[in-house]
């Protein structure tokens, strides 16, 4: 009971994780229908900004509560503000000049801009792990019996509470502000959406900034839980998170958070119950059911066949 | 003074200057806030978990200059252009496409292909690398069947490819099979997994289907990577039996090649008997896959590609449709894999990774989707161009004696891949007219019909 509590608290803190990328995936596939293959590389791209800045500021593990907090909020504004200008770049370079054009165009160029970011990370910043000392530590015992302790530490504590609050802001913009508004009507029907005077581009641009903004969110997350990173974190993450997205019902945003948490779960609970060499075959192998057998996904909604 | 002279310029061609200078000033903004973090900052471990940060200004700096430069270029020479009149296309490449285009440069090719290893420039290395060229070039006419002819896009071909390399090395290594057992077998089990696979995913639709193609490529991966009994896990199969000349080992003995044939021994003979044996078996790939758009069930393919729910009101079984699509592809992949085991002499899951089904579907892509002499020409670009990234040893003059050219070669492939695709993004010979048409209208006479004539 204990360890299978423990491996829930754990699960739940990836699923976080995978969810905030998958959210990227699902927004964009909702509007324009492609799979942006360089969203995992853009979380890796984030991941490592966040390590620069946390290493410029000099935040350590002795840095008192509260600069911690603001540090971080720091590190967190830098690293979204980067990471969303690189998402708006690579749609405009590589996507928008190949909207209309046939379907497998922007696949490609996704996956060339994929190969290429990974690379010139690889390049630019050499192909060994980067290790950060750990600076959250601490946590709570929650539970104790036998030798067996169910820890929950205040990493996973910070992680979880920051994506209930991104969630929470992110569903307030999609449902109630103009961009929301815009993003649901391109969604939709884009044609119809731009005769009616929504700025298409933009609104596309923008999806790509928030997408990618998440994805920086995630990248420190995984940095602050994992404490090591290197050029190769975002093929992983980012099948894993398209897999949630498409778990969840692709274009749906809750879908995606659910599907993180479940993918998070089974790559968890299979690494802690059966083996940890196939946890990623148990997470494909689940999306591969539930496709088959739900091929809208959780919480999508099915989708209907126009002649 | 100079801005005034430009002023008076611009009009006449239509230049908006100052427009262009911002837009050029902004671009490179945006540049200076991607690669100052991300070149300008080098994350260096000291050794220990401490990570100290050393700073690159001229990197950034060569950087941004080179994004002002590129986009200056691009304003002045390329979009003002465009803009200011659409080009005709250039007379040359419009008769290239009006001329079919595989009738006179396909044998051309192949004719050069052929006589390519009794060439003088040949060596080692290029043969090395015609080999390569050859087998991806088989590879994509197989994942053609399924991408370009079907639709179906599959990002984990390389599983058949794995499937048939892996075949071939046990099945040699287990029972001693040769390597003309073996083919068959490899492209067969190759095949069933495609059926296996394909069956349960190919109700799916397009992009669907491609996350599972993909997922089913890094499950096979991974099985390989951790079945260690069965696979040899990361340490992959070595020993993989070499080809031989019908028997006849390429050796330098009494037994060998070039002493049963009387001639001087060379290492060559091996290439070059490896290098036909991939042309044979590309050029079977060929045939096959020619013959079979003409069949009802390439038509169907193309049929299918085109519009899935007109197909299905038609009365076609799309399922079936598909999963021969999907079968074949896999039975070349298998082929495919089990020459490249023969190949190498040694696998491991490390060649089987997702990249290798991004290089091939790249190449169906670039090539045109459903042409073939298309693939040959992406093929020849993409992996030769790969090579040829490998030789600019000229870089390290910029980065310092110890700066390894090869650092360099997947970013430049990742961008050439994007750069071709917005330059021709259906792909250098595109071609989307079915394989078989009536040539002519028939003309029925009207006193044949009841109302007007057809």
């Amino acid at each position: 009971m204990e360890y299978f509590l423990q491996q829930l608290i754990n699960g739940i803190t990836l699923g976080s994780i995978y969810g905030l990328i998958a959210i990227g995936y699902t927004m964009v596939y909702g509007i324009i229908g492609m799979i942006n293959f360089a969203h995992g590389d853009v979380f890796m791209v984030g991941a490592f900004i966040a390590l620069m800045v946390i290493i410029a500021i000099g935040l350590v593990a002795s840095t008192s509560f509260v600069l911690t907090f603001l540090a971080l909020i720091l590190v967190l504004a830098i690293a979204m503000t980067i990471a969303g200008i690189l998402g708006w770049t690579i749609e405009r370079i590589a996507y928008r000049p190949l909207r209309g054009s046939f379907r497998l165009a922007p696949l490609i160029t996704a996956i060339g801009m994929s190969i290429m970011l990974q690379n010139y990370i690889q390049f630019s910043q050499g192909a060994r792990v980067k290790p950060l000392q750990p600076i959250i530590g601490g946590g709570y015992t929650i539970m104790q019996s036998g030798g067996f302790a169910v820890q929950l530490s205040n990493i996973q504590i910070i992680i979880v509470i920051l994506t209930v609050c991104l969630m929470t802001g992110f569903t307030y913009i999609i449902t109630q502000t103009p961009l929301g508004r815009a993003q649901r009507a391109c969604e939709q029907d884009m044609k119809m959406a731009g005769l009616l005077g929504v700025n298409v581009d933009r609104t596309i641009s923008l999806t790509f900034v928030i997408g990618a903004a998440l994805a920086a969110v995630a990248g420190l997350m995984y940095l602050l839980y994992y404490g090591v990173i290197d050029f190769y974190i975002g093929f992983a993450a980012g099948v894993k998170a398209f897999t949630a997205a498409v778990l969840g019902g692709i274009g749906s945003l809750p879908g995606a958070m659910l599907g993180g948490i479940v993918i998070g779960l089974i790559e968890v609970f299979w690494s802690a119950y059966f083996s940890v060499e196939y946890k990623d075959v148990a997470a494909f192998s689940m999306l591969a059911m539930v496709l088959i057998f739900l091929p809208q996904g959780l919480l999508g909604k099915p989708e209907i066949e126009k002649v | 003074m100079a801005v005034a002279e430009a002023k008076a310029i611009a009009p006449s061609r239509g230049l908006d200057l100052p427009a262009i200078i911002k837009d050029c000033l902004l671009a490179t903004l945006v540049a200076f806030a991607i690669f100052f973090p991300t070149l300008g900052v080098k994350t260096d471990s000291t050794g220990g978990l401490d990570i100290i940060l050393r700073y690159r200004w001229t990197a950034v700096f060569i950087a941004c200059a080179v994004v002002f430069a590129g986009r200056l270029l691009l304003q002045l020479l390329v979009w003002n252009r465009a803009a200011a009149a659409t080009r005709p296309a250039s007379p040359l490449a419009q008769r290239i496409g009006e001329l079919e285009l595989g009738k006179y440069l396909g044998p051309v090719v192949l004719a050069m292909a052929i006589l390519m290893p009794f060439l003088p420039f040949t060596d080692r290395y290029v043969m090395d690398v015609a080999i390569l060229i050859v087998t991806y070039i088989m590879l994509a006419w197989g994942l053609q069947v399924v991408v370009g002819l079907a639709g179906l896009l599959d990002l984990g071909y390389v599983a058949f490819y794995a499937v048939g390399a892996y075949s071939y090395a046990l099945l040699a290594q287990h029972f001693g099979f040769s390597f003309w057992i073996c083919l068959p077998l490899a492209g067969t089990l190759a095949a069933f997994w495609g059926i296996i696979l394909g069956f349960p995913v190919l109700r799916l639709r397009g992009d669907y289907l491609a996350i599972v193609t993909l997922a089913f490529g890094e499950i096979i991966r991974l099985v390989l990577l951790n079945w260690h009994e069965f696979t040899g896990g990361p340490n992959g199969i070595s020993n993989v039996p070499r080809p031989s000349f019908f028997g006849i080992p390429f050796t330098r003995g009494e037994e060998g090649f070039a002493a049963t044939f009387g001639l001087p021994f060379s290492n060559l003979h091996r290439l070059m008997f490896l290098y036909y044996l991939a042309m044979a078996l590309a050029l079977v790939t060929f045939f096959v896959t020619n013959r079979l758009r003409r069949l009802p069930i390439g038509r169907a393919w193309e049929a299918l590609r085109e519009d899935e729910i007109a197909c299905r009101s038609l009365g076609l079984n799309t399922t079936n449709t598909k999963l021969t699509a999907f079968a074949i592809g896999a039975m070349f992949g298998g082929f495919a894999g089990s020459f490249f085991a023969t190949k190498q002499g040694f696998i491991s899951p490390e060649s089987f990774n997702f990249l290798e089904s991004a290089t091939i579907l790249a190449i169906v892509v670039l090539g045109g989707m459903s042409s073939q002499i298309g693939v040959v020409l992406a093929s020849i670009a993409m992996i030769g161009g790969l090579e040829v990234l490998r030789q600019l040893h000229f870089l390290k003059l910029f980065f310092g004696a110890d700066f390894d050219p090869s650092q360099l070669r997947m970013l430049l492939f990742g961008m050439a891949m994007v750069l071709v695709m917005l330059w021709k993004p259906r792909g250098l010979v595109s071609s989307r007219v079915p394989s078989v048409f009536l040539k002519q209208k028939k003309i029925v006479s009207s006193d044949l019909v009841g109302q007007g004539h057809g």
